[in-house]
């Protein structure tokens, strides 16, 4: 997956000089961003296998809600220290692409359950809830 | 997970199956007299080919011009050519349907028995949709967003060409269902668990499988690459406001391409899991549910279509301001209709089954939704219409195509704007008037588009125009022809007639199948005309032939160019200042710089596209027949190619100044003996 | 090329007399690699989209069978979970010590992420051979399907990176930290990252929630 402009750096292009850094995207990574992000994913990784493994909270739905919210921030703090994502980073293109796979993503799962749902519902009433899952 | 694979593999240890798989003799249509006759012509039309091209000494210039070009020029031409092949492949089936509805009634079974019918209503639609629309549509985009932006190639010179061969691969598998063994008899979107390994035992719906996913594998990445393209290699001064119309379609096409045909990839590979693991997705025991694949299907298959009419959309742009010689009229809200399409798309999906059963809060929304799209898309029509409001019309080939396309695609939208309302569809759903309706949009809308792009584009490729007379020929033969084969269906539709049957008993319904199949003879001459059209064009080349490298008195940068472009597009980078550039600088009096010339870095060509492509084709076929050995030897053959590629770090070259000074002198002489 | 950059060469013409048509040197973009490897991942992130509405819908549908809360092994699951993280947090030490051109330790580091991604493999793979053993395969309910699919694909994506890993050690061995090694080393830290965010999905969503009653 490279491009003809790959060698032109090394081949020394007066002109290329200053993108090297930014060519790689290589400048934005520290020790400490790592270890910050290393540090936090582990904590909000814990939490909520501990919350589940000893047993859960009052309801099996607050529970769920609970991880779910880790897992979400979870998922933005890979984002940020360990993808190095920011506004800023190709000209906001990584990122505007990712509020529209994130939009898209949620319209998928949330439509098709939705979508879903709704025609168990209505074709299959008596099987929805208990006889659904032993059915064979 | 593998171990049904694994233990199907060492079922049969016999070393004939390993090789073989469940192909044998059987699989050759030598039983069925009209496939076999087509197999036979078509055997001895590759052969009589082969021979003209190896008695012309050709096929060394086809291997390195073409074959392994990585100019995004050729890789467009290229495109272009499969998909008006396949357009002929299409087309047959289309008609031998039409001559099937019209004669089998009553007593009469029509010259297909049904299992080939279903075959051929299937092929029909994966063909026209995956091998002639898309390959049409990225064929053009490849040929002219790097034009119109002033870019030199596209982002990724060998992952296109790379794309382009995974999609002349999965074509090749469609092809070859034709001659050895058989296609689904599915529908173009294979629900199950018609499709499934209970219903479908044959290897039919395994070729529909893994040709579309070996060609969409090609799609997503040409997609990402254009999308890169557009964002990175604008000349400069293009921002984004400032991209000629074309591109910015292009742009929300490739956004739809990237964002969708993963849906595909993934359903389609679920369907497969059923199919050779045996695992329970969409069965319709053990927990599994068919409607899921029918949801997930059209997660993708809405956007798709958006996808193949976006484009399209942008052609009429280009056409209308430079036949109309004006700009186009609302830029701005062009732009922002094609932004509101492109989200949208991914809101209406359940349209396409309303009748599923998820109830009214559901069918409401998407009706809403549905009903909204229509919207920004009646917005581009008032647009172009008031382009053209007092500018000084030329009725060329690619106007007159864009003005049929305004009116058909009128009439399409408002057919589709009634489907959209829930209780309409429950009475129309799978019948002849939904038949109708995407006809009138994907013929009216998609095909016209891409053929009044291929008149508009024609000289730069080649540097002679196409010829008006057989031009024009064909677009009246197709327009009159699209009238008369899909009226009488909106007719039969609302009767109640439905879809995909190969016999009916009524007779009194006869009347109007046999107005539908005379449109279609209409549409096989309009067919003929384009082929007569390139072939008198060819004849004609030195009078048709394009000089200026401007033949319509075009807007955008394309234009600014030779015709054909040297391989370098530009000799040097335009600077942009407005959206319609080349008009701009025409107007200000800009001369075309005639030395000062530098040495351009570009891609240099590479075989590693075609035989990924190849071995994909074989990996897949194996796939189909159940073939492990080939499988296996295929897989690691394709890793091996494509880990080696990686190891290859000379990707690029100089072209010298000398060379540069040269091509552009020819055409300095070129230029001033015309003037 | 971004916008303002655009724009700035285009005021500059403005600026000076007569507007200029093209540019009279050799005009080199930007490189695209990294954002079209980064739009490949969000296609990646909707297959992924659709395995999980599969699960999503088809989850609960036990057919009779296990249900998550009977088959799934937490105290594994975690472990696993530590590998994927493990090897994340070395992959990004072997991505400082190509930043500082150390080609040696930078080696050292990828090899670590290796190991421990195979180490993430051999207890998925170990998973899966305990519950087919069981009578628990893919084949025995939709639940199971859906969870072996979404589960697998991403296994087999942590496969591909290792081999992908292991090519670029070889060819950072051979040619050294180049600009184009570099890159390639960003898209691969890019594609591995990705994995462990889609596993954060995976471990809440299939695992944790799965054995909720």
């Amino acid at each position: 997956m490279s491009t003809h402009t790959d060698l032109i750096p090394q081949e020394g292009h007066p002109d290329n000089h200053g993108h090297n850094h930014h060519d790689t995207g290589a400048g934005h990574s520290t020790l400490k961003g790592y270890m910050t992000g290393f540090i936090l994913s582990v904590i909000l990784t814990a939490i909520p296998f501990w919350i589940v493994m000893s047993g859960g909270l009052h309801t099996s739905g607050m529970t769920a809600l609970v991880i779910l919210a880790f897992a979400a921030v979870q998922i933005v703090v890979h984002m940020i220290y360990f993808l190095h994502m920011n506004s800023k980073s190709e000209g906001g293109w990584t990122l505007l692409a990712l509020i529209f796979t994130i939009v898209l993503v949620v319209i998928t799962l949330s439509g098709s359950i939705w979508v879903m749902y709704h025609l168990n519902h209505n074709m299959m009433p008596s099987m929805m809830e208990q006889q659904m899952q032993n059915m064979p | 997970m593998f171990q049904v694979l694994v233990q199907k593999m060492f079922d049969h240890l016999d070393p004939v199956k390993l090789i073989f798989g469940r192909l044998t003799w059987e699989a050759l249509p030598l039983h069925v007299p009209i496939v076999l006759g087509t197999m036979i012509a078509v055997m001895l039309g590759g052969l009589a080919l082969v021979a003209v091209i190896t008695y012309n000494r050709l096929w060394g210039y086809l291997w390195h011009e073409w074959f392994t070009s990585i100019d995004h020029k050729k890789i467009g031409i290229m495109y272009i050519v499969l998909g008006l092949v396949m357009l002929l492949r299409g087309f047959s089936d289309a008609i031998m349907m039409r001559a099937q509805q019209a004669m089998s009634f009553g007593a009469n079974n029509g010259f297909l028995p049904p299992e080939h019918y279903d075959q051929v209503f299937t092929a029909h639609g994966v063909i026209m949709i995956f091998f002639v629309a898309m390959p049409l549509i990225t064929g053009i985009m490849n040929f002219v967003i790097p034009l119109q932006i002033g870019a030199r190639d596209v982002a990724f010179p060998f992952l296109n060409n790379f794309s382009f061969w995974m999609t002349a691969a999965g074509t090749v598998l469609v092809m070859l269902s034709l001659f050895v063994g058989e296609f689904a008899r599915t529908g173009w979107l294979a629900y199950p668990p018609l499709s499934g390994i209970a219903a479908s035992p044959d290897v039919g719906v395994d070729y529909y499988i893994w040709s579309l996913q070996i060609a969409g594998v090609g799609t997503l990445l040409s997609g990402i690459n254009l999308l890169v393209t557009i964002i990175k290699m604008r000349a400069p001064g293009m921002s984004l406001m400032k991209m000629p119309m074309f591109v910015w379609t292009a742009l929300c096409t490739n956004v739809l391409i990237v964002a969708a045909f993963p849906v595909l990839t993934a359903v389609l590979a679920l369907l497969s899991l059923d199919r050779y693991v045996g695992t329970n997705f969409f069965t319709t025991t053990l927990g599994g549910n068919a409607m899921m694949y029918v949801n997930l299907i059209w997660i993708w298959g809405h956007p798709e279509v958006y996808i193949l009419i976006l484009p399209a959309f942008g052609i009429f742009s280009e056409v209308t301001s430079t036949f109309s010689r004006k700009r186009l009229f609302g830029y701005t809200s062009m732009v922002y209709a094609t932004i509101v399409i492109t989200v949208l798309a991914y809101l209406v999906w359940l349209h396409h089954f309303f009748t599923m059963g998820s109830g009214a809060s559901v069918n409401s929304f998407f009706g809403i939704t549905t009903m909204i799209i229509s919207i920004p898309t009646g917005a581009k029509i008032f647009n172009w219409l008031f382009t053209m409001y007092r500018g000084r019309i030329t009725f060329s080939v690619p106007m007159l195509w864009t003005i049929g396309f305004m009116v058909t695609f009128t009439i399409g939208g408002m057919t589709g704007v009634l489907l959209a309302v829930p209780p309409a569809d429950f009475v129309l759903h799978n019948s002849l008037f939904l038949i109708a309706h995407f006809h009138n949009v994907i013929i009216g809308g998609v095909l016209f588009g891409l053929f009044a792009g291929i008149n508009y584009w024609f000289p730069k490729a080649f540097g002679f125009k196409l010829d008006e007379f057989w031009g024009k020929c064909s677009f009246w033969f197709w327009i009159t022809g699209f009238y008369f084969a899909f009226m009488p269906l909106y007719v039969l539709g609302l009767m109640g007639v439905t879809r995909r049957l190969s016999h009916f008993d009524d007779p009194s319904l006869q009347i109007w199948f046999e107005i539908a199949a005379f449109g279609a003879f209409l549409v096989l001459l309009g067919i003929v005309s384009m082929l007569i059209q390139f072939y008198v064009s060819f004849r004609r080349r030195e009078q048709l032939r394009d000089v200026t490298g401007d033949p319509w008195d075009g807007r955008t940068l394309e234009w600014a160019t030779s015709s054909p472009p040297p391989s370098y597009n530009f000799a040097f980078t335009p600077l942009v200042h407005e959206v319609d550039a080349w008009w701009q600088m025409k107007h200000a009096g800009y001369k075309r710089p005639t030395e000062g010339f530098i040495a351009i870095h570009m891609p240099k060509n590479t075989a590693a596209g075609i035989f990924l492509g190849g071995l994909s084709a074989l990996f897949g076929f194996a796939m189909i027949w159940h073939m492990w050995a080939l499988m296996i030897v295929s897989f690691v053959a394709l890793l091996a190619v494509a880990i080696g590629h990686t190891f290859n770090y000379k990707r690029d070259f100089h072209i010298p100044a000398d060379e540069v000074v040269r091509t552009e002198a020819a055409r300095t002489t070129l230029l001033a003996n015309h003037v | 090329m971004s916008d303002t950059h655009a724009h700035a060469i285009a005021s500059d013409a403005h600026a000076s007399g007569p507007l200029q048509f093209h540019l009279t040197h050799e005009h080199h973009s930007e490189n695209g690699t990294l954002l079209g490897f980064w739009m490949y991942l969000m296609s990646d992130c909707l297959i992924f989209a659709c395995l999980f509405a599969v699960y999503g819908v088809l989850g609960r549908s036990y057919a009779g069978g296990p249900s998550g809360a009977d088959v799934f092994e937490l105290p594994l699951v975690a472990l696993n979970t530590s590998m994927l993280l493990l090897s994340s947090i070395t992959y990004g030490f072997g991505i400082l010590e190509m930043q500082r051109n150390r080609l040696r330790p930078m080696l050292v580091w990828l090899g670590i992420t290796g190991l421990f991604g195979l180490a993430f493999l051999s207890l998925e793979m170990y998973e899966f051979l305990h519950l087919i053993h069981e009578g628990n395969g893919p084949q025995r309910s939709a639940f199971l399907s859906s969870f072996f699919t979404l589960v697998g694909t991403h296994g087999l994506h942590v496969t591909f990176g290792i081999v992908w890993l292991i090519t670029l050690m070889v060819q950072t061995g051979k040619l050294g930290l180049t600009t184009e090694n570099k890159r390639r080393l960003m898209c691969l830290s890019m594609f591995w990252h990705f994995l462990d965010v889609v596993w954060i999905g995976v471990f809440t969503f299939v695992y944790l929630m799965g054995v909720l009653k």
